[in-house]
């Protein structure tokens, strides 16, 4: 593999880990990166767009400000820069990525605070998500409910699970901070512990949190097509994560 | 009237349709020319390949072909205008109250007419309102909380300046607000499609029916958390309905956990014409069964009756339409699917 290739290889994996925070999906495998571009000095250039010009400013905003901290990390590279194409907002959002300002300094007049909250959110609804899934698995595998929910979080770092259920542990532990709240592996976005008696119900309830981002997902993707057609994208040839929620959903 | 397999009547409410104009020459400004486009992605998303129209047509396709589409081709009974003004993206407006009154006055038993207001308009807005439900004997609103207004990018329908519209709104028997979210909201750090606004006036006006379209998408999940609360909150399913096709499995797990959240007495089919027609989805609505892995998960099951009170029977109760009368008057007479008759 050339050079070029593998530091290709590179961003586009860095990219990867960014995720758009209402989906809660890769914006690389959504289809939002259209360009990476390495110049000779190690200036990285990516370009992405979004499924309609309305997308919220602010979620844009995030998943802007995201790609170049992510690509920013890697260490050879000198300079970042993230383009976004056709949005109401594309002029602010642009110009604000590339000084580095945060959201309010970007729109002083239709901002009053920076996107922590937002970004909190988003998060919490993405570990009520993730951890859904997580459990499901856990009760699929046969395991007491009782015996899950008295894990630590070492405690379920050591469990013995297969491919899938390791991947969903991953994504799951990404999150598990943002819920503060005891010791436990498993508790609600409120960071209180969850009861087994109540383990059904409490697994209804946050369903739907899960199901409203698939459901925007393939709305999203159907409206990203309809927009752009063919047009190129970064795609990786095989997802590399697990496709875990569609699984099931025609 | 759709009729269903076993032979049965079914008698439709759609409740959201639209007659727009986005021609190029009612177009002012790129956002006009980019909100259409928005609509057009939607519709050819979401579409059977067969009922795509071509983007000339989608921006302006006209009353006849409305009349013909919802009322002649359609198994529309009713149908409810909500108008969506504009007026910074269109220099006559999308689709306004005074011109949805042109069909109106035509046909008088086929369409519902609804109003707007919008509460940054201050004394002189609640006296337009209070004109506008004169003239139009109003029944229901849609209010679209992201419209642009001069500098302004939005509001939320729990400002005290909201309040006294709603007050109002109540006073003249306004009863039913159907609302629309949208992502240009101020602050614009705040979450633009927060639902949490219809929470707080739901119950501050127990006597008024807030319809939240698409079901609140793409806060679902928040939209099914607070209408569980809230008796006086219902769900519009359009934008949901088309995923019948291009998407079932998603279609069957929302539509049940509508159910599930919200009862089969508080969802109201719309087919939000002209994004999507109403004649492909009824059809697939009627023939729809839920998978039972579906129906296990959330105990709920979509029986004839429940797509009966879906299709028409929630919307005329909040509208107060007297189904059999409309019945007896239209549908044995004869040519009774002509619309002409209705002049």
């Amino acid at each position: 593999m050339s050079n070029a290739q593998a530091r290709t290889d590179e961003v586009r994996a860095a990219l990867d880990r960014v995720t758009d925070p209402e989906l809660d999906e890769s914006v690389v495998e959504l289809g939002f990166v259209t360009g990476i571009d390495i110049a000779d000095d190690n200036a990285v250039a990516v370009t992405f767009r979004l499924p309609t010009y309305w997308c919220a400013a602010n979620f844009s905003y995030l998943m802007a400000s995201d790609m170049r901290d992510a690509v920013a990390g890697l260490p050879w590279v000198k300079s970042v820069s993230v383009v976004l194409d056709e949005h109401m907002f594309v002029e602010a959002i642009n110009d604000g990525v590339a000084k580095s300002q945060d959201f309010t300094e970007a729109f002083p007049t239709e901002a009053n605070a920076d996107l922590a909250g937002i970004r909190l959110n988003f998060g919490l609804k993405s570990f009520e998500r993730r951890q859904e899934a997580l459990l499901r698995h856990l009760l699929a595998q046969g395991i007491e409910p009782e015996v899950i929910l008295a894990l630590d979080v070492t405690g379920l770092q050591r469990l013995t699970l297969n491919a899938e259920g390791d991947s969903l542990r991953t994504r799951y532990l990404e999150r598990r901070p943002l819920a503060k709240g005891p010791a436990l592996a498993f508790v609600t976005r409120d960071g209180e512990k969850i009861m087994h008696e109540t383990l059904t119900v409490y697994l209804r309830n946050i369903r739907r949190v899960g199901l409203n981002a698939e459901f925007n997902g393939a709305l999203c993707r159907g409206l990203l097509a309809a927009r752009y057609g063919d047009a190129p994208s970064v795609l990786p040839e095989k997802p590399e994560l697990i496709d875990f929620m569609r699984m099931g959903a025609s | 009237m759709y009729k269903a397999k076993n032979g049965e009547e079914i008698f439709v409410i759609d409740g959201h349709v639209h007659n727009w104009d986005a021609s190029p020459e009612n177009i002012r400004n790129i956002h006009g020319k980019q909100f259409i486009d928005c609509f057009y992605g939607y519709h050819a998303a979401l579409s059977p390949p067969e009922q795509v129209w071509t983007p000339e047509k989608f921006a302006k396709y006209g009353p006849d072909q409305m009349v013909k589409d919802l009322f002649e081709d359609g198994p529309d009974d009713i149908a409810i205008f909500q108008p969506t003004y504009l007026k910074d993206f269109y220099k006559t407006g999308f689709n306004t109250l005074e011109q949805n009154n042109v069909l109106k006055q035509k046909y008088p038993d086929r369409f519902i007419l609804n109003g707007a207001f919008d509460p940054r308009d201050g004394e002189g807005g609640l006296e337009a309102l209070e004109a506008q439900a004169e003239t139009y004997k109003l029944k229901g609103v849609k209010l679209y909380t992201a419209e642009w207004k001069g500098d302004s990018r939005g509001y939320k329908l729990s400002d005290p300046a909201a309040y006294k519209y709603l007050e109002k709104a109540e006073k003249l028997g306004i009863k039913n607000i159907h609302v629309h979210k949208g992502p240009t909201i101020i602050p614009l750090d705040r979450d633009a499609f927060d639902v949490a606004d219809i929470d707080h006036c739901a119950t501050d006006f127990p006597n008024l029916n807030f319809i939240v379209e698409h079901c609140g998408l793409p806060r679902l999940d928040d939209f099914c958390w607070i209408a569980v609360q809230e008796s006086n909150v219902y769900g519009g399913l359009a934008v949901v309905a088309p995923f019948m096709h291009s998407r079932p499995g998603y279609f069957a797990k929302v539509i049940s956990e509508l159910l599930y959240w919200l009862g089969e007495d508080r969802i109201l089919f719309g087919s939000d014409y002209g994004i999507w027609t109403p004649q492909w989805l009824v059809e697939k609505f009627m023939n729809f069964e839920l998978p039972d892995e579906v129906m296990k998960e959330t105990g709920k099951e979509l029986t004839l009756d429940i797509k009966k009170k879906i299709l028409g029977g929630n919307a005329a109760r909040l509208y107060g339409v007297d189904v059999e009368a409309h019945k007896k008057k239209h549908w044995h007479a004869a040519h009774h699917r002509e619309p002409a008759m209705a002049k």
